[in-house]
């Protein structure tokens, strides 16, 4: 039972719960709603979106300056701004820091900040685990880039095959940064995924049915799928890695009989599942921006939910197209080719179904429209480019030259990056209250078009021309010149255009702090449940939680036929938005023991490479703070509800003794037996209570309205 | 407000609300998370075993007689120390059906006592890889080291977690913290100390029987 209804008032409490002001004497529990302590404990989903996506776009940061790094040293020929090793570093910090640490947690901002929304939950199933997920993210980041600052940063790619990662061929510390570092974030996006998959499966609104669920959320189910199944192979991968580097095994040592082919395969076996959990999130992002965009409900929701599906199954079925250079025979590369033509197929059905929502509707070009289409015709470009990979003889001319690197920009950038953004504009008014400017954005979005063009274009044809990728330099005279010029010319222009989006903040900000309009809880008159809160959302989301009746839901709220079949508004996104006025939600409380276990694991990654004695203090105290989650009960009885109401208390004893005799009898899982029990398992306690004042008052309103 | 109108008052949404305490697909959130990471557990697994058979015959380095592990082995010792681990099993689906018929001291008594054959277990494979180091199979010394020790060892880990959550259990219920309200704490440990056991019949299955 996620929900754990309890009475907020009853001074007896269930039996077992570890109830002290100061679980295991440690923590005084944290009681602050505001300033920057309660974003350390905060385990509200929406606030941990935010902070994922803030960590990502730092990230981004760091990572699009490597970009330019790598862009000013390959401006012309023979230069040499830096060394060929610091190269290696660039560009493969630049690729590991853009996935693992952009682009998925993008994902996860997205998915954490909507996907409960769109269900009609009130936060995850595991809101602790979510917020460890946070942490351990951010710690694994952190954790990576610090190997600047302690003998620089990996430098085998981003895909990182042994044994030319091994310590024979990559000394240094670089190397092990990445595997532990990576280890840890992967444990982060675990631990994620299997709570948004519970939260997804369990915590929907009544009546809102798997097909009722919003494309969006859809696609965040599929992908947090795929990393549940994905991401063991790569720990798998990485452990072996690090026990070859740190305690000298032999699973990558060829002169004890190791196989090179078993790091390629564990990795693109996570590998190639991990491009659609790159993709799949901004696919969803599109195609809710494009039928609010285009006054049209998405085209054939079946196959776009069935479609997002059949990509997530036959991912699994492609891995070995990364290898055909690999020699790994002739029967692998048939069916590898095929299976990677076909899964063209339900990819091209998304593309198809966008452009018919579009097709026929009242388009409204703003910027969230804007990079939607941008990436339906920027992934196709890297789309096409990708089925030319299928084709076994042209891709193993084509491998590790420049053409794969345009290919993966165009799906990496040109896809998922354009909708994330696309996504920020659409959302940007829901998280923060405030629009963004759209002729700021149109200018931000037209200067990343051209640039990003620019870039990767003619990577294209410097890769059809063989050069080839992870060099240093090249030399004068193969005709190169023009067009490294050219995506050097584009990379700054990527730059500026970010620079726009910084200033579009900046300026929108401002304005509003001038002049605050609110932009309401519908700026767009949009169509999935996140639109009928108001802007920024309540703490506890709903309330009381919508009965759902149809795909779309609040636009069905919004829009009826009338006596002669036409289709006629009926309410203004405001009226059919929730007040967000309640006082007596019960939310679980902060806790400091997410962030405690978080830091505890890179400490460990820092003592297998520095001291294994440092690696021994910080097991302790994962244990330690494993037992400390495990116990503290997720909802704190000494708590008053917060900043929420005092004011109610007859009304919840009544209400509450209800609940008390319906749960009693099936037992409440509380936080601290069952985390102790399951390790990462944990019930939500949110006790809800309809308050028996707020009713008239709605239906007060309802009357005037209606 | 429209909704009232079109949907019925915002009372019968709030009962609905307060009936949402039963999850959209009936099985608790714990439960069902337990289902899904031991999914993903399965695929750990899968890797740590594909990596070990693809590599167990290929060592080139160390002493010849350390190549192959079928010289290794020692499979009557191992038989039984599988035994108990199997064994565990049925005290611990004992556990389960004892504390959901509210039996609180039998569930703690079978909880103690897989901990203890979860143990005996553990301390089988620590004298199994001390007598093995002391015939010359280091972790280091080829490829067969390395990836018996990894995969076998990645188990034994899982097996000292599980012990270490049923001792925490065991503490709970001598405090009267594991009443029968908290079955289905013990039944979803339960799952994973099943499928502990079950992936140990794979791997005694290919790393030991299988030649």
């Amino acid at each position: 039972m996620a929900i754990v209804e309890r009475p907020t008032a009853l001074p007896e409490l269930p039996p077992g719960a570890a109830v002290t002001p100061r679980p295991l004497g440690v923590f005084t529990r944290p009681q602050s709603t505001t300033g920057w302590r309660s974003w350390l404990t905060t385990i509200d989903h929406k606030r941990i979106g935010i902070m994922y996506g803030a960590a990502a776009m730092f990230f981004f940061l760091l990572g699009g300056v490597e970009a330019l790094f790598i862009r000013a040293q390959l401006a012309a020929p023979g230069q040499a701004l830096y060394s060929a090793d610091l190269y290696n570093q660039l560009f493969t910090m630049h690729g590991v820091t853009m996935i693992f640490l952009v682009v998925i947690p993008l994902g996860a901002a997205f998915m954490n900040y909507l996907m409960p929304l769109q269900i009609g939950a009130r936060d995850v199933a595991f809101p602790r685990l979510n917020a460890f997920s946070l942490w351990l993210f951010l710690g694994g980041g952190l954790f990576l880039n610090s190997s600047w600052f302690l003998g620089g940063g990996a430098n085998g790619g981003w895909f990182a095959y042994a044994p030319n990662t091994g310590v024979v061929f990559s000394p240094g510390h670089g190397m092990d940064f990445y595997a532990l570092g990576l280890q840890m974030t992967g444990i982060a996006s675990l631990a994620g995924a299997i709570n948004l998959v519970v939260t997804v499966l369990n915590m929907r609104a009544p009546g809102m049915t798997l097909m009722k669920m919003p494309v969006f959320t859809w696609m965040g189910l599929v992908t947090q799928l795929l990393l549940v199944f994905a991401l063991p192979v790569i720990s798998v991968a990485l452990f072996l890695l690090t026990f070859d580097r740190l305690f000298d095994a032999n699973f990558f040592n060829v002169s004890a009989g190791a196989d090179p082919l078993l790091w390629e395969h564990l990795f693109w076996i996570f590998g190639h599942p991990e491009v659609y959990i790159l993709i799949l999130p901004a696919f969803g992002i599109v195609s809710e921006i494009i039928p609010v965009f285009s006054r049209k409900p998405i085209f054939g929701y079946p196959f776009m939910v069935f479609s997002g599906i059949a990509i997530g199954f036959m991912g699994w079925g492609v891995w070995a197209h990364h290898m055909f250079a690999s020699g790994m025979g002739p029967i692998s590369v048939a069916a590898f080719s095929l299976s990677t033509m076909f899964i063209a197929v339900p990819t091209g059905v998304k593309i198809l179904n966008w452009m018919a929502t579009m097709w026929g509707g009242k388009l409204s070009f703003t910027t969230p429209m804007l990079f939607a289409i941008g990436l339906v015709t920027m992934f196709t470009i890297g789309g096409l480019s990708g089925v030319t990979h299928a084709v076994a003889p042209a891709d193993t001319q084509q491998t590790d030259t420049y053409y794969i690197v345009a290919h993966f920009h165009y799906v990496l950038f040109g896809g998922a990056l354009m909708g994330f953004l696309g996504g920020m504009y659409f959302w940007w008014p829901k998280v923060f209250g405030f629009k963004l400017s759209d002729k700021i954005g149109k200018w931000h979005f037209w200067l990343i078009l051209i640039g990003f063009n620019l870039t990767f274009g003619p990577m294209h044809i410097l890769g059809l021309q063989g050069m080839p990728r992870r060099m240093h330099t090249y030399i004068a005279d193969y005709g190169f010149e023009l067009w490294n010029m050219v995506a050097t010319i584009g990379s700054f222009l990527i730059a500026a255009a970010m620079l726009v989006f910084v200033a579009n903040i900046l300026v929108s900000w401002r304005a509003h702090r001038l002049n605050p309009v609110s932009p309401g809880p519908d700026p767009w008159d949009a169509r999935s449940l996140e639109w009928m809160v108001q802007s920024p959302p309540p703490a506890y989301n709903f309330d009381p939680v919508p009965t759902v009746s149809h795909l779309d839901e609040f636009w069905h709220r919004k829009y009826q036929e009338n006596a002669d079949g036409k289709v006629v508004r009926v309410a203004t996104g405001a009226e059919a938005a929730q007040p967000g006025d309640s006082t007596d939600v019960h939310l679980p409380s902060p806790s400091y023991w997410p962030l405690v276990l978080a830091i505890a694991l890179p400490i460990i990654a820092y003592g297998l490479i520095f001291n294994l004695g440092i690696a021994a203090a910080g097991g302790l105290l994962v244990i330690a703070a494993g037992f400390g989650f495990g116990y503290e009960p997720s909802d704190d009885p000494e708590s008053h509800h917060g900043p929420h109401g005092n004011g109610h208390g007859d009304g919840h004893a009544q209400l509450g003794d209800g609940h008390e005799a319906g749960a009693g009898s099936e037992g409440e899982p509380e936080a601290g037996t069952a985390g102790a029990a399951g390790g990462e398992t944990e019930p939500v306690g949110v006790a809800s209570t309809a308050s028996a004042t707020d009713e008239p008052a709605t239906d007060a309103e309802g009357s005037t309205d209606g | 407000m429209a909704d009232t109108a079109l949907h019925g008052p915002v009372a019968g949404e709030a009962e609905h609300d307060m009936a949402s305490h039963a999850t959209s697909t009936g099985i608790s959130n714990e439960k069902l998370a337990m289902w899904v990471f031991l999914g993903s557990d399965c695929l750990l697994f899968g890797a740590l075993i594909s990596t070990y058979l693809l590599l167990r015959h290929r060592s080139i380095s160390g002493p010849v007689e350390l190549r192959d592990p079928a010289h290794i082995f020692d499979i009557p010792f191992t038989s039984v120390s599988s035994f108990v681990l199997l064994f565990s099993s049925l005290t611990m689906a004992l556990a389960v059906g004892a504390i959901h018929r509210g039996d609180v001291r039998r569930c703690r008594t079978f909880l103690m006592t897989t901990a203890l054959l979860g143990s005996v277990f553990i301390g089988g494979q620590v004298y199994e890889f001390t007598s093995f180091v002391k015939e010359g199979l280091g972790y280091t010394t080829n490829i067969l080291g390395s990836a018996f020790y990894t995969l076998t060892g990645f188990h034994g880990v899982h097996v000292s977690v599980g012990i270490m959550f049923l001792m925490a259990m065991f503490v709970m219920s001598l405090r009267g913290k594991l009443g029968p309200d908290r079955a289905e704490t013990v039944e979803i440990f339960g799952l994973y100390w099943h499928f502990v056991d079950i992936v140990w019949i794979l791997i005694f299955t290919i790393v030991y029987l299988i030649p």
